[in-house]
């Protein structure tokens, strides 16, 4: 079995990929580390040598690009009480106050939650993108998980929903 | 928990994703890293695959041979690095469509003899790229001009496994015993085309 060509890897992959990062770093940001992931991929695609998980494979370039883009962010962030976010974008969003609670997760969970639960990858994928142990990456699911939950609870006290 | 994570809207990330990948596409080719192009141009013989690289064009392909089984022989021929980018291509496709529509009698395009094999058959298909629009030649005389006279059989094959149809024009190569004689994709079509070229009376 060889490499699929690179227009099949994009379009089996794309969607995934975007649903990734509109939900760890925003629709702000989505379609720059989109672009950068596929470009890294491409980079590296012809010399490729394990072709069994391709999904697995962009998904971890996805996440490294993602905390990287984090940690721009973070880095050039001013204390403002609150961002003021596009409307049009925040169409993309089902649940923006979801997203944004997920967005301020820590970078590991935040990347833990949306693998398992937004693309409802198996652990063990979601420990190959992390690059940890499987455990860790369940422990991490679960503590985004857990503090999502306290975020809602406070922010709804019982919440519409 | 899950339930409420599948609340974004699948249309809205299913257009956003694909205006992202045209992105992708469109930095990819800036920055040098797209080995080949490939894009489907329409014409009343068929859609055609057509395929470039750097060097020039490197294939043109019937529908009778599938798409994407002729975009993944590209893949392992050539690079992996096939994107479908039809703005790469956008000469040849309106070279294709000016012949077409009668209003080209040559092309004018680089081409890549990257899938040609070399010796004899590459000497036949470049030998075949010279006959001029309106005229026929024989496999007779393309073998000689392959420097191999009596190897008009083998003539023939060459030019049945030509990767870049109707711009290396094999449809203008005929039998010397008369009518028109086989074509790698169906003689339908290459009645069109000697018809087109008004080098087929009637």
């Amino acid at each position: 079995m060889s490499l699929p060509p690179f227009a099949m890897f994009l379009e089996d992959h794309r969607v995934p990929v975007y649903r990734f990062l509109l939900a760890s770093v925003g629709p702000g940001d989505a379609d720059d580390c989109f672009q950068e992931t596929f470009l890294a991929a491409l980079r590296a695609y012809p010399k490729l040598r394990d072709e069994s998980n391709l999904r697995a494979w962009v998904l971890t370039i996805a996440t490294r690009k993602a905390i990287d883009q984090g940690r721009a962010r973070a880095r050039r962030a001013v204390p403002v009480r609150e961002l003021p976010e596009r409307p049009t974008n925040e169409e993309a969003d089902g649940d923006p106050e979801l997203w944004r609670a997920v967005r301020a997760l820590p970078e590991r969970q935040r990347a833990a939650v949306v693998h398992r639960y937004v693309l409802d990858l198996p652990y063990t994928d979601v420990a190959r993108a992390l690059g940890c142990s499987e455990e860790a990456a369940r422990a991490s699911a679960y503590e985004g998980r857990k503090k999502l939950r306290a975020m809602r609870e406070l922010e709804h006290l019982g919440g519409k929903r | 928990m899950t339930k409420e994570f599948g609340s974004m809207r699948r249309a809205d990330v299913e257009g956003a994703s694909l205006m992202a990948a045209q992105g992708v596409i469109d930095a990819a080719r800036r920055q040098g890293l797209e080995d080949v192009a490939v894009a489907t141009i329409g014409s009343p013989v068929g859609d055609l695959l057509v395929a470039g690289t750097r060097r020039g064009l490197v294939r043109v392909a019937y529908p009778d041979e599938r798409p994407d089984l002729v975009i993944e022989d590209l893949a392992e021929a050539l690079s992996p690095r096939v994107l479908e980018d039809p703005r790469a291509l956008d000469l040849v496709r309106r070279q294709l469509e000016e012949y077409f529509e009668g209003r080209r009698d040559r092309f004018d395009v680089r081409l890549d003899w990257a899938l040609a094999p070399s010796g004899f058959s590459r000497k036949v298909l470049e030998a075949t790229a010279r006959i001029p629009f309106g005229s026929v030649s024989t496999y007779g005389e393309m073998a000689k001009r392959a420097g191999s006279p009596r190897a008009a059989r083998a003539a023939g094959n060459a030019l049945h496994d030509n990767p870049i149809p109707i711009v290396v024009p094999c449809h203008r190569v005929v039998p010397s015993t008369g009518g028109i004689g086989k074509y790698g994709g169906s003689e339908w079509r290459k009645e069109f085309l000697l018809r087109l070229e008004g080098a087929l009376a009637g």
